[in-house]
């Protein structure tokens, strides 16, 4: 009789976590596929360009005056590659001689386009009215951005303004590569 | 059984009867229907219980909208907008589908709202409706989220830019934010991935979730029942007839409204695709999200997570805790007024933001230009969207590029017509270059051809040249008697010609006379233009005037005025675009074919619909 009454309960305890190990399994199969393409872009790192070619140094005004440039450069966008189109604009300006300064044309705070005023030699967003200074520094406290216009490395070779064009985390007050 | 009476006419049941009891047998549908129509209302049926049905109502208008639209649309970056303008400009019937989708959106977020006052001002959030009252937020906020994600789709100008701040807003949360802005953007830039999955948001999750969320929102209102307001003010009604004529009179007089401005906007709207590398400064939200926009100009700098997050995070817990708020004794009270302060609040932001960009020059100038750009990129379109997409069709368009060109080049020291190209006014001490705006047209050349007005700042007055040659000979040789001044007009006829404007070339033979006389009189080397001037196998220096103001003449200026053929050494500041490849070939053709007003006009294979 111990025996009889043993033998059901312990058939019953194996065929529940049976049932519940195989259900678990073929449950967890759909949703762990999907989240797998789901989280794909966190693994994927911006491709990272080299320096190119935005400007001729003769094409600067002489008196510092920013001038905005269209950046050319190989565009990737999932499995579309194309070479030679718009990625960006940057504002060029003539700091030296042979020296120049290239900001990035994305306002830092949100990623609206920032616009170059001549009337008060500054940049202005129009989206949540940032303003910044010549240089890129903002000009004004009450300015939403957390942070200055992001500065691009730049250097000038042979009379031409060559740029290393990147993008930044918006709204952050740090400059982080995105 | 014999004693058995049968309803009905001799001869048994009808065949109907016979099929519904057969079918009620098999299904129980008649108990099912019985449950949902026959439902109690205690004190009778009244307006203010008609919510949840016209929300019901049109959450399915818009799954069948929707659904007919998914049938259309292409999500990638070459395919998006152009299936959107597919559907909207070409498709029979597309403009009322996307109209009435577009706006019942706009309704929905309306009517929820009212709901949720309705609900509140009731005190129908109190136990043991605190489970359903949750639910109610949750959905509220799942569709903002629809509106969120469906208004990139398109992928025009300002769902775009509009979208990249939202996303951004998403990023700032801290921890987090990163990541979970990189997942549904589909990467650190928005393309063909962001499309996808905000098309499978949009269509596919946050629709699903929604139903769960009403299947348990409608459950769990018929496990506790109506709140009546008390004490009730009439007999018990049942649902079916009389609560459901009341119900779909709500849905009628909403649709009304709803195909009201579907008819008035024609559709709903759609700018120009989406260029990430063209600022765009008039790029707004939906208006229901103007206020977000807006508080985040009281929190700068560092202290924007506050207004983009904390605010709004801490307003949807207060929301979230009125049922435990509101269990004590002054709790409903201070619900009540908590609602209304923050209804205020969104509508005195939205306000401020609407009055805002009401005078804001940039922005209207901005907005302008956005309705200029999504009405050109529809009239490219009509003539066939190539596989790249319409944007390069944009991109190549001398209409579209050459105001863009000549604002941010020659903007610095030339007008157009007063301003940039674009609309935005120049400051004066800007402008020391002449106004281009008809350039070698008749009435140009005339102004250019006399003494005081060459003097003007609309033409040579801010440049070196002022003091030049061209000056003083004009000063020299002012037109006195009739003859002269005939001679006068017929030279401004003869260089004007020169440039063979398209819009002048009627014009031009019908003055084929006087053009002769005029060209003459150019060619003459010991009185007339000649004399200095290079033109065609006569005359030696510069500026040359064969085919002055042409297309290619103005072409090989822009490229080189440095260049012998034109100003040489006298140049005043004028870049070389070409020579230091600041343009390229083709900016400067778009920039000078604007200059000229001529740009392709396709012929269409379909008149557009609408105004």
């Amino acid at each position: 009789m111990t025996e009889n009454h043993q033998a059901p309960d312990r058939r019953n305890f194996v065929t529940k976590a049976a049932a519940i190990v195989v259900g678990g399994l073929i449950s967890v199969v759909a949703p762990v596929a999907g989240l797998l393409t789901f989280l794909d872009p966190l693994r994927r790192k911006s491709d990272t360009r080299g320096m190119v070619r935005v400007a001729s140094l003769a094409s600067l005004p002489e008196n510092g005056e920013p001038r905005k440039f269209p950046v050319l450069d190989t565009l990737v966008d999932a499995w579309n590659k194309t070479e030679n189109v718009p990625v960006g604009s940057v504002y060029v300006q003539k700091t030296g001689e042979n020296t120049v300064r290239v900001l990035n044309s994305v306002c830092p705070h949100l990623g609206c386009s920032v616009g170059y005023r001549a009337s008060t030699q500054g940049y202005f967003c129009p989206c949540h009215k940032s303003a910044f200074a010549v240089d890129g520094s903002i000009a004004d406290p009450k300015s939403p951005s957390p942070r200055a216009m992001d500065e691009l490395t730049a250097e000038v070779r042979d009379g031409e303004v060559w740029v290393k064009f990147q993008n930044f985390r918006k709204g952050s007050p740090d400059k982080i590569p995105v | 059984m014999a004693s058995e009476r049968k309803d009905g006419p001799a001869g048994g049941d009808s065949a109907l009867d016979k099929a519904q009891e057969w079918l009620d047998q098999r299904t129980g549908y008649k108990g099912l229907l019985h449950e949902v129509l026959f439902e109690n209302v205690p004190g009778g049926a009244r307006w203010r219980y008609v919510w949840g049905s016209t929300l019901s109502f049109f959450f399915v208008v818009q799954v069948i909208t929707g659904t007919f639209l998914w049938m259309s649309y292409s999500p990638s970056t070459q395919s998006a907008w152009e299936s959107v303008y597919f559907i909207q400009h070409q498709m029979w019937g597309g403009w009322f589908l996307r109209g009435i989708h577009h706006f019942v959106a706009q309704a929905m977020t309306v009517l929820l709202v009212l709901h949720l006052m309705q609900v509140i001002i009731d005190g129908a959030y109190k136990a043991p409706r605190e489970v359903n009252y949750w639910f109610g937020v949750v959905l509220l906020l799942l569709i903002l989220a629809l509106s969120l994600t469906g208004y990139l789709l398109p992928w025009d100008q300002n769902g775009y830019w509009s979208t990249a701040v939202s996303t951004n807003i998403v990023g700032l949360s801290p921890g987090i934010g990163a990541p979970l802005q990189t997942v549904v953007v589909g990467g650190a830039n928005y393309g063909h991935q962001t499309l996808s999955r905000f098309l499978a948001l949009h269509a596919g999750v946050i629709p699903g979730v929604i139903i769960l969320f009403i299947v348990g929102h409608v459950y769990l209102f018929r496990r506790h029942g109506i709140t009546p307001k008390q004490p009730l003010k009439g007999p018990d009604e049942g649902f079916w007839p009389e609560q459901i004529l009341k119900d779909v009179v709500a849905c009628l007089a909403v649709l009304l409204v709803v195909l009201f401005f579907v008819v008035r906007e024609h559709g709903a709207p759609l700018g120009a695709p989406a260029d990430p590398s063209e600022q765009f400064s008039a790029a707004r939200p939906e208006w229901y999200f103007l206020f977000l926009f807006q508080l985040l100009k009281y929190f700068p700098g560092e202290a924007e997570v506050i207004g983009a997050i904390v605010l709004p995070t801490l307003c949807l817990l207060a929301l979230a805790a009125m049922p435990i708020i509101g269990k004590w004794r002054l709790g409903h009270r201070f619900n009540l007024g908590f609602m209304g302060v923050m209804l205020a609040g969104v509508a005195l932001l939205t306000w401020q933001a609407v009055a805002a960009d009401r005078n804001d020059v940039e922005y209207q100038v901005a907005k302008a230009g956005a309705k200029r750009d999504a009405a050109r990129a529809v009239e490219l379109a009509n003539a066939g969207v190539p596989i790249t997409g319409a944007l390069t069709l944009m991109r190549d368009d001398p209409y579209t590029q050459g105001p863009r060109i000549f604002s941010r080049n020659c903007a610095s020291c030339h007008r157009f017509d007063g301003h940039d190209g674009l609309g935005n006014p120049l400051p004066k001490d800007s402008i020391s270059a002449s106004d281009l705006k008809g350039f070698g047209s008749r009435e140009w050349v005339r102004g250019f051809l006399n003494a005081d007005t060459i003097l003007t700042a609309r033409y040579w007055g801010g440049t070196t040249h002022a003091e030049g040659d061209m000056a003083m000979w004009l000063a020299d040789h002012i037109p006195e008697d009739e003859d002269e001044v005939a001679m006068r007009e017929n030279v401004v006829l003869a260089l004007s010609y020169q440039a063979r404007l398209n819009s002048q070339a009627a014009l031009d033979v019908r003055d084929s006379s006087r053009i002769a006389s005029g060209i003459a009189f150019m060619r003459n080397t010991s009185s007339g233009c000649a004399e200095c001037h290079k033109f065609q196998d006569v005359g030696t220096d510069s500026p040359e005037l064969t085919d002055w103001g042409s297309r290619d003449w103005t072409i090989a200026f822009v490229h080189d005025p440095a260049h012998q053929r034109f100003f040489g050494r006298d140049n005043d500041r004028m870049p070389s675009f070409g020579t230091e490849k600041s343009l390229t070939p083709r900016e400067i053709e778009m920039v000078v074919d604007w200059l000229r007003g001529e740009w392709n006009t396709p012929k269409t294979g379909k008149a557009t619909t609408g105004n």
